[in-house]
Parts: C-alpha cells; sequence; structure tokens
C-alpha cells in the first residue's frame, strides 16, 4: 500500500488544480464572448425594431376611395382635350371637384355631417390631390366624360389618427384638425369610403411641402442617390484600381511613394465634412459646377471613397501569392500580362467587396452633401444622364435629415421610412457584393 | 558513396549553352555570388549542389533573369546564351524567358484549368495560329511531363486540384510548351513524395533528349541520379564544377569531399 502511495501516478479521471484552473479560465473567456456577442445583437434588435416600428408605417397611408365624375365643363371648357387648353384649369377647379365627389360619396352612405363645414370637409382630403388628379387627367385627356374610381390622399392628421399619432384629445389642441372630423373619418372608415393601404407613392413621389407630409416620398432622393453612385462607382472604381495597381506593383519604393502610401491611408481617416468643404471650393466655386447636383455629389463622394477603394485592392493585390506571379513571369509573360491574367482576377473579390463597402459607406454620407447644396427642397425628378447629372436633387441620408428637421411629427414616421428604404439599399449591395464574389470565384 | 547509382553516361561533346563569367550577385549590400564561372551544355543536364543559403537559387535565377524581380539584387558579369549577353540593354526578359523557362520548387499551377495552365505560354508568345494547334501543343506538352494519361480525360478540372508530384508536373508541362531551349528547376522535387520524385526524374532524363537542363537540388543523390554535370556552391564560391561522376568519386576540392560525405550540410 505505501509503495502504491509513493509511486502512484494521477487518474486521468481525476482533473489536477492547474487543468481546472485552466478550464474555469477558458470558460470564463467564452462567457466573455457570448455576453459580448449578445450585446451587439440585443443593440441590433432595438436599433431595427424601433426602425421598423416608427418607419413602417410610412409605407402605408390614409386613402379615401371615391367615385368621381369628370365632367368636361368644368374641366375642359372648350371641349376640345387640348392638353394646352386643360391646363388652365388650376388645381383649385379639381379641387372642387374632389370635394363635390366626396359630398356624394358621403350623401350616397347616408353619412351625418352636420356641424362641419364644406370647407372642413373638403379639409380631410389631402392638398396635394387634385394635383394628382389633374396630373392624371393631362396625362389621359380621354378619361374626361368618364366617372372612375379615384384614391385620394387624405389629410395628414386625419392618417396620423389611424396610425395612433393623433388622438380626439390632441385635436381637440389643433387648429388643423378637429374632433368632428376624426369621428366622420372614423364613420367613412367603417362605411368603407376611406382605410389604409400601401403608398407607392411614397419609394416614388417626389417631396412635399411642410403641410403636406402625407404626400412627401423619396422618389428625388433615390434617384439622386442612384446617379451619384454610379458617378461613384464609374469614377472611383477604375481610377482606385488603376492607381492601386501602379503603387503595388510597378511604383519604386522611395520616399515620394512612402509618402503618397501614408497620405492615402491618412485621407481614409479623414472627416467627411472636409470632403464637402473641398467640393464646395473647388467643384461649385471654382469649377463653377451646379449646386445640389448628383454630379458634384458624386464627384465629392468619390474622392471620399477613392482611398477606401485603394487601400482594399492593395489588400487583395498583396494578397496574392507571389508563387503565381513567378509562374507567370518564368513562361515569359510580361509584367502587365501578369498582372492582368493572374494577379487582378485573384484579387477580384477583394477589389469588389472593397468597392462596394465604398459605396455602401458614400451611399450613407450626409455631411459632405450637405455643404454642396443638396439640403435644398427639389420637387422635380432630375432628368436622364448625361445632362440630368446636372439637375439639382435630393440624396437619401439628406432627405432622413430633412424630415427631422420639419415641425409637423408625420415626419418622424417619413424619416424612418426613409432610413428604412437605405438599409434595403444597403443590404442589397451588400447581396450583390457576396453574389459577385462568389461568381469570380467559381472560375477556378 | 558505392551505394550511390552512378547511371553510366557519356558526357557527348556539346556546344556550350550558356556561358557565365565573373558573375556577382549583390542583394544589397550582401554578397551572394562570388565570381562565378560556369559552362551549361546543350542537351545535358547540369546539377548545382551546395548548402543551404550557398546562392544555388540565386545562381539559377540569374540564368533567365529572375532576379530582376527582386528590386534590391544587382547582377554582375556576362551571362552569354548562345553568345550573347542575357544582361545587355537591348535584351527584353520576357522573350528570355521565352527560351529559358522556369520550374519552381514548390509547384505554383496557376488556378486554372489544366489546359489553361497549358496553353498559357503559347498563347501569349504567339505560338499558335488557331485551336487545333494549341490543342496538339498542350497534349504534347502533358506527354513530355508524363502527365497525359492522367489528366487528359479532365482536361477542364483545375490545376490546383491534382496532386503535389502532377502540380510539379504540370508545371514542367507548362514550361515545356514554350519550347524552351533551358530549362530550369529549382529543387524541383523537394515538396514531392518519393514516388512522385522518381516520376520527375525519370521525366528529367527523357527532357535532356530536348534541351538543357539546369537543376538545384540539395540532395546528392539526386544530383548523382539525374545529372551528367554537377556545379559544387559553397558560401557564393563556385567550388568546384566538372562530371557528376568525377566529383563525387574523385572530388578535388576538400568542401566538395566533405559536403559529399555529409560533414558540412
Ligand atoms: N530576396 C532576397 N533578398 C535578400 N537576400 C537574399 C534573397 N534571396 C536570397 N538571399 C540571400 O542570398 C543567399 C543565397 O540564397 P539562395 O540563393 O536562396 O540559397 P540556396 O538556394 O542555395 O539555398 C542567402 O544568404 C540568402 O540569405
Ligand atoms: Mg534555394
Amino acid at each position: 500500500m505505501t509503495a502504491e502511495a509513493t509511486n502512484i501516478r494521477p487518474s486521468l479521471f481525476q482533473t489536477d488544480a492547474r487543468t481546472k484552473r485552466r478550464n474555469a479560465a477558458e470558460k470564463r473567456f467564452r462567457l466573455y464572448g457570448v455576453a459580448a456577442v449578445s450585446f451587439g445583437v440585443l443593440a441590433l434588435v432595438v436599433l431595427l425594431s424601433s426602425i421598423l416600428g416608427s418607419g413602417l408605417g410610412a409605407f402605408r397611408q390614409t386613402f379615401l376611395t371615391m367615385d368621381i365624375t369628370l365632367s368636361a365643363e368644368a374641366l375642359d371648357p372648350k371641349g376640345n382635350r387640348d392638353p394646352a387648353e386643360m391646363a388652365k384649369q388650376t388645381t383649385i377647379t379639381y379641387g372642387k371637384v374632389l370635394g363635390a365627389a366626396l359630398e356624394a360619396d358621403l350623401a350616397a352612405k347616408g353619412l351625418a355631417t352636420e356641424g362641419l363645414s364644406a370647407k372642413e370637409i373638403n379639409g380631410m382630403i389631402s392638398k396635394e390631390a387634385p394635383a394628382q388628379l389633374r396630373n392624371m387627367v393631362l396625362a389621359d385627356p380621354d378619361l374626361i366624360g368618364q366617372t372612375i374610381t379615384f384614391k385620394a390622399l387624405a389629410n395628414g392628421r386625419i392618417d396620423g389618427f389611424f396610425k395612433g399619432r393623433v388622438t380626439m384629445e390632441s385635436a381637440a389642441l389643433d387648429s388643423n384638425v378637429s374632433p368632428a372630423q376624426l369621428e366622420l373619418a372614423l364613420a367613412m372608415r367603417d362605411a368603407g369610403l376611406m382605410g389604409l393601404a400601401f403608398n407607392p407613392g411614397f419609394i416614388t413621389a417626389p417631396d412635399a411641402s411642410e403641410l403636406r407630409p402625407e404626400a412627401a416620398g423619396l422618389g428625388v432622393a433615390i434617384l439622386g442617390s442612384a446617379y451619384m453612385m454610379l458617378i461613384v462607382l464609374v469614377l472611383s472604381l477604375p481610377i482606385g484600381v488603376a492607381a492601386s495597381i501602379y503603387l503595388e506593383e510597378f511604383a519604386p519604393k522611395n520616399w515620394f511613394t512612402d509618402l503618397i502610401e501614408v497620405n492615402i491611408s491618412n485621407l481614409a481617416a479623414v472627416p467627411s465634412i472636409v470632403f464637402g468643404i473641398l467640393g464646395l471650393a473647388v467643384f461649385i466655386n471654382f469649377a463653377g459646377m451646379p449646386q445640389s447636383s448628383p454630379l458634384v455629389g458624386g464627384l465629392v463622394l468619390t474622392l471620399m471613397t477613392l482611398p477606401t477603394i485603394i487601400i482594399a485592392t492593395r489588400a487583395a493585390l498583396k494578397a496574392v501569392p507571389p508563387s503565381i506571379k513567378d509562374a507567370a513571369l518564368g513562361i515569359g509573360a510580361s509584367k502587365t500580362q501578369t498582372i492582368f491574367h493572374h494577379v487582378l482576377p485573384l484579387a477580384m473579390p477583394g477589389i469588389l467587396t472593397g468597392t462596394i463597402i465604398g459605396l455602401a459607406q458614400a451611399l450613407g454620407e450626409t455631411a459632405p452633401l450637405l455643404l454642396i447644396g443638396m439640403v435644398a427642397f427639389v420637387r422635380d425628378y432630375p432628368g436622364v444622364p448625361p445632362e440630368g447629372l446636372l439637375d439639382p436633387a435630393a440624396a437619401l441620408p439628406v432627405q432622413v435629415y430633412n424630415f427631422t428637421q420639419r415641425a409637423d411629427p408625420a415626419f418622424i414616421e417619413r424619416a424612418s421610412g426613409a432610413i428604412i428604404v437605405l438599409l434595403v439599399f444597403l443590404l442589397m449591395m451588400n447581396i450583390l457584393a457576396i453574389i459577385l464574389r462568389r461568381r469570380f470565384e467559381r472560375r477556378w | 558513396m558505392n551505394d550511390m547509382r552512378l547511371t553510366e553516361r557519356s558526357v557527348d561533346a556539346n556546344e556550350i549553352k550558356i556561358a557565365a563569367r565573373k558573375v556577382q550577385v549583390f542583394y544589397g549590400t550582401t554578397h551572394a555570388i562570388k565570381d562565378v564561372d560556369v559552362d551549361i551544355l546543350d542537351k545535358t543536364v547540369t546539377a548545382f549542389i551546395g548548402p543551404s543559403g550557398c546562392g544555388k537559387s540565386t545562381f539559377l535565377r540569374c540564368l533567365n533573369r529572375m532576379n530582376d524581380t527582386i528590386d534590391i539584387c544587382r547582377v554582375e558579369g556576362d551571362i552569354l546564351l548562345d553568345g550573347e549577353d542575357i544582361y545587355d540593354r537591348k535584351v527584353d526578359p520576357v522573350q528570355l524567358r521565352a527560351r529559358v523557362g522556369m520550374v519552381f520548387q514548390k509547384p505554383n499551377p496557376f488556378p486554372k484549368s489544366i489546359y489553361d495552365n497549358v496553353a498559357y505560354g503559347p498563347k501569349i508568345h504567339g505560338l499558335v495560329r488557331n485551336k487545333a494547334e494549341l490543342d496538339e501543343i498542350v497534349e504534347s506538352s502533358l506527354r513530355k511531363a508524363a502527365l497525359w494519361n492522367e489528366v487528359k480525360d479532365r482536361l477542364d478540372a483545375p490545376g490546383t486540384g491534382l496532386s503535389g508530384g502532377q502540380q510539379q508536373r504540370l508545371c514542367i508541362a507548362r514550361a515545356v510548351a514554350t519550347s524552351p531551349e533551358v530549362l530550369l528547376m529549382d529543387e524541383p522535387c523537394s515538396a514531392l513524395d518519393p514516388i512522385a520524385t522518381a516520376q520527375v526524374e525519370e521525366l528529367i532524363d527523357e527532357l535532356r533528349t530536348q534541351f538543357s537542363v539546369v537543376i538545384v537540388t540539395h540532395s546528392m543523390q539526386q544530383a548523382a541520379r539525374v545529372s551528367q554535370r554537377t556545379a559544387f556552391f559553397h558560401l557564393g564560391n563556385l567550388v568546384e564544377f566538372g562530371e557528376t561522376a568525377e566529383i563525387f568519386t574523385t572530388p578535388r576540392d576538400p568542401r566538395t569531399e566533405a559536403y559529399i560525405t555529409g560533414r558540412i550540410g
């Protein structure tokens, strides 16, 4: 027994103190990791749910469904269906047509309107609705004489009532809406004359004034952002890749190229607003390009994106194994052939990822665009490129900022909705990055 | 040395393909190759042996100017290919490398199909006029590299999917496809298992009928098996150069003897 005790080997079934300590340390570390990841996920969930919660409403809008008889006497007094003549009828005329149609519909359903003036009843329709009806008729004069079913936007307060933003109590204190109007709105909803429906206008329509939140849309902003992304892609990808290839593969290593290298790294860290100031000074004040135009915005964002693309591309080029270069040079490929036939294709996934990350950054960039005037209120769609690149336009992130600057709480919902649209675009770009990467990787 | 199978070989009086005279190589201030004179004969396998770091690869890479790709590397002296100085200002290294091919230590096929790997050289050098000619070159190159039978059914498969030995033979096929006059091989078997090594060695012996082959190896047995002439490098100096059989049986320099008997390495 004693002999065994002195010569005893520790059993593998028993963990010794050191191992226990090590295992405990490992367990602790895993716990920290799980905690960190959970915190991140929680933050993301809170962020997304708050944005979705307050923004999804923007994609649905309260509409009045009404039957409108487009009488020729009112809308085309000359009776020749000439759009130029018809254009003389202003939105006031169309407002009257809408008001008459609403009154007729209310009467047909037998809804009580005592205590409400005609002005108050008409006030339930958005001020934008007559203009929309007018555009519709001018675009298709044959509609005159017909009875059509028209979905008119409801006033923002009525819409807010159905979305819970406006209550009877708040309406009592609000000069823009009365509890009686809300009562009527409830009755109309029950009669099927009014209700929430998907609102494509939020995506396609231009911005609207302070007083018409229900009509405000992202059309101009989306188009402006798309134009700018196009410019950024077309300029920064070739410039960035060419610069990277030169610096990585051809440039001599001396103090001058070192200086360039340091500067590029620093440029990536320069606050974006500085690029805005630069754009204002160079592109607008010096070169005389038009303010608020996607061209200037795109150029500024290109400057901002270039360092990102160059850094990513150089990293991707560096990551290509030198043995591949040796192989190509060894059978007599020139340097350019080596780069374009072998190095670049291998670096492509990395280059594309870097480019799309750069584009995504540019898409969400606000500060430099404020400085070059893209914060302006723009209601006209920019034209078709290339001329359209000089027309004033908005940009998605600036539109978010714009919405949040307005007094009517209805714009909060639209700002969140615009953020959702922005996030969807970012998501699409990331998916595109993954698809492109897969495609390029499949080649070998 | 008795167990070493020195194949009976008659070194014919072949022409001199490459003549190197007073070659010096510097990496920055490091003097890596000192005053080396070597004649590489046509249709002969020349082996470079020597302890690690003695400059074998450096000297080999001078022969097709692969050292040009290293910024700090400087080469002095004359290296003549068929009597023309390859370091002359008028020489384009790209053209030179089409005539002096190279196979590297680690198999480095392009991440493309087997076919494209072999076809790349002929394509960029404009050696073919149509697909049929290219097919022909690919097949004959793969046959020369003793790889055709193994890959003829999957020429579209990626070259990187082959085994190590097959990849190295693919690299040889790729180098052979441009019909070089000299083939440089830098430790081509060091990443291979013995069976693959034997295949490559057999191949080298066959290639000798068409090209001049220069092979760097750290294995004396390999040098003895495949080469007709052997150069022994030590600390950047060419210590001894002559017929393989002589170097291994009757070395003249004590350093050579010490190395082949395993006392320096
Ligand atoms: N790219 C390089 N830069 C600097 N020194 C190098 C480089 N390549 C090789 N050397 C040096 O040159 C000498 C010879 O190297 P090398 O030719 O690779 O030897 P071997 O192939 O015989 O093992 C070594 O001292 C090595 O450190
Ligand atoms: Mg070596």
